[in-house]
């Protein structure tokens, strides 16, 4: 038990730096709907995963690897869609999201046994196994060291991609980089608050950070000191109430967003009733 | 192609899919000029100033800025463009915008010659009092002039201003117009703008972007004179002004230096 928990502790820390660090970028990109689409899009390749192990087709296939080749492929089509053809881009990320979603539950209405998706669409922290850690270890120091490398280019693309590509970054690589990455981070991080949850998390501390973050840096350290906390606190409040760890983190995330974000309102509102706008200047 | 020309647009024509912009026009631009591209609201200004940039890919003709495809030789420019893709919410002062105009693609870290940089760039912008602000902390007025900044942290060779004075008041668009008056001497410099009517008095060549000349709805981009106004709103430009003589069209070659186009 103690292993167990030690575990779930780790996984929490290793993927707040995930949820802070990738959050914050996914955050400001404004691409949290595409993300949405990776997370949901997964659940097609868990359940072929598992239907492909079960018939024998393709014997001990683990459902990571479904998951890790549904969501990059989702996310490919994705960044394709949303580069090439703006007009039908929010039809295409939805039509995936959906897609995947569906193409999940026939698989594994077709695979022989009771197949359970709960775990995988509210993940289970409790089951996360050595090899997932050491994964999102490996992803944490990835993460860290690419956006380490490039952060003045992904703060100026993130700002104002138009510009960035006038300065010679290459916004679109930069961008299906970006997505991908996303993609490979969801896979691990769905083990924790799952598939439809995980966007809460990516979205959330990054957001309650925004509020009072003066660089996109500082925003990146806020949300991962969030994500600890509600990580942890999470996984603390639903020991003591045995409910799932991951939904108990959302929760709380989404209860010091929304507070965030109301106290953030009063104040804009107390400040513009102060502000003098000059003479003939629109706000 | 003349040594003093560093925009050639040659025969140049483009398309949004099936609906056709520009059908071979041919303009372009000398060192050290100061130009001002007019023309209606849609009348595809912002168009021509993408395909020069290299964000747009014409369908036909050669746009050579500094000699090179523009891909490449938009590295000496400075643009400011109409509606940056602003996130009200984004983490970053004023002086961190500024800072994004010195960014190459494989920078890391900013030398103290960039840092002198953006510190003048802040300084001719008159957003020197600004710089450790948020930026979303600004109004709209001074959120140009930070972006003027951005682009002028470049020290650019050829600075590009899409409706610099949208937004502005007067008492911005005066300081903005004295520092294009001081970049003048050493920079060349296009502004984009819909005011057809008149342009500022530092205006050496105005280029309209015409009527629709064929069926198909393309547009042309023709060469206008200038003459002095008497009558034009004191508080525009931050001095004095120059009408636009639209019945005037001058061919691309009248300055005896015209690019690789020819007599067109």
């Amino acid at each position: 038990m103690i292993s167990i928990l030690f575990n779930a502790a780790l996984a929490g820390v290793l993927s707040s730096i995930l949820f802070g660090v990738l959050g914050s970028v996914v955050t400001v990109k404004r691409i949290a709907g595409l993300a949405g689409a990776v997370s949901h899009a997964v659940l097609g390749g868990i359940g072929m995963a598992l239907y492909l192990s079960a018939t024998g087709k393709v014997p001990g296939m683990p459902p990571i690897a479904g998951a890790f080749i549904f969501a990059i492929l989702a996310a490919l089509i994705i960044g394709v869609v949303s580069l090439k053809a703006k007009q039908r881009e929010d039809t295409v990320i939805n039509a995936i999201w959906a897609i995947g979603m569906s193409v999940g539950v026939l698989f594994m209405a077709k695979t022989p046994g009771y197949t359970d998706p709960t775990s995988y669409l509210f993940g289970n922290i409790l089951l996360i196994s050595v090899r997932d850690l050491w994964f999102l270890g490996i992803l944490d120091i990835i993460v860290l060291g690419l956006v380490w490398r490039f952060y003045p280019q992904l703060e100026a693309l993130s700002f104002d991609a138009e510009f960035a590509r006038v300065r010679g970054i290459r916004t679109n690589t930069a961008f299906i980089v970006i997505l991908m990455i996303t993609a490979v981070s969801i896979v691990l991080l769905q083990t924790f608050v799952g598939i439809v949850m995980v966007i809460a998390m990516l979205t959330l501390p990054a957001g309650t950070a925004g509020y009072r973050a003066k660089s996109l840096a500082g925003m990146m350290t806020g949300a991962t000191l969030y994500s600890l906390l509600f990580s942890t606190g999470g996984l603390a409040v639903a020991w003591i109430f045995d409910a799932p760890a991951g939904a108990m983190a959302v929760v709380l995330a989404g209860i010091v967003f929304l507070g965030a974000a109301a106290l953030s309102m009063f104040t804009r509102s107390a400040k513009r009733r102060e502000r003098v706008i000059p003479p003939g200047e629109k706000p | 192609m003349n040594d003093t020309v560093i925009l050639d647009f040659n025969r140049v024509s483009f398309s949004y899919d099936s609906v056709p912009v520009l059908d071979s026009v041919s303009f372009h631009l000398h060192r050290g000029e100061f130009t001002v591209l007019v023309g209606t609201n849609g009348a595809g200004k912002t168009t021509v100033l993408k395909l020069i940039l290299g964000l747009l890919e014409p369908s036909a003709g050669e746009i050579r800025l500094f000699g090179h495809q523009p891909a490449t030789g938009r590295a000496k420019t400075g643009y400011v463009p109409q509606f940056a893709d602003y996130d009200p919410t984004f983490p970053v002062t004023v002086r961190g915008v500024v800072r994004m105009g010195r960014l190459t693609p494989g920078k890391r870290w900013f030398s103290a010659e960039d840092c002198r940089a953006i510190d003048r760039a802040l300084e001719h912008s008159g957003v020197s009092d600004l710089a450790d602000r948020p930026y979303s902390a600004l109004s709209g007025g001074q959120r140009r002039r930070v972006l003027v900044a951005r682009a002028l942290a470049a020290e650019p060779e050829l600075l590009i201003l899409d409706e610099p004075t949208a937004n502005m008041d007067s008492e911005s668009e005066a300081r903005l117009f004295e520092t294009l008056g001081y970049l003048k001497k050493s920079t060349t410099i296009m502004i984009v703008t819909h005011d057809t009517g008149f342009v500022s008095s530092l205006t050496d060549v105005v280029l309209c972007v015409g009527d629709r000349k064929s069926r198909a709805g393309t547009r042309d981009i023709v060469r206008h004179r200038t003459e002095p106004a008497t009558n034009a709103p004191p508080e525009r430009f931050g001095g004095s002004a120059a009408r636009v003589l639209h019945n005037s069209a001058l061919p691309d070659s009248c300055c005896g230096g015209n690019g690789t186009g020819g007599d067109r």
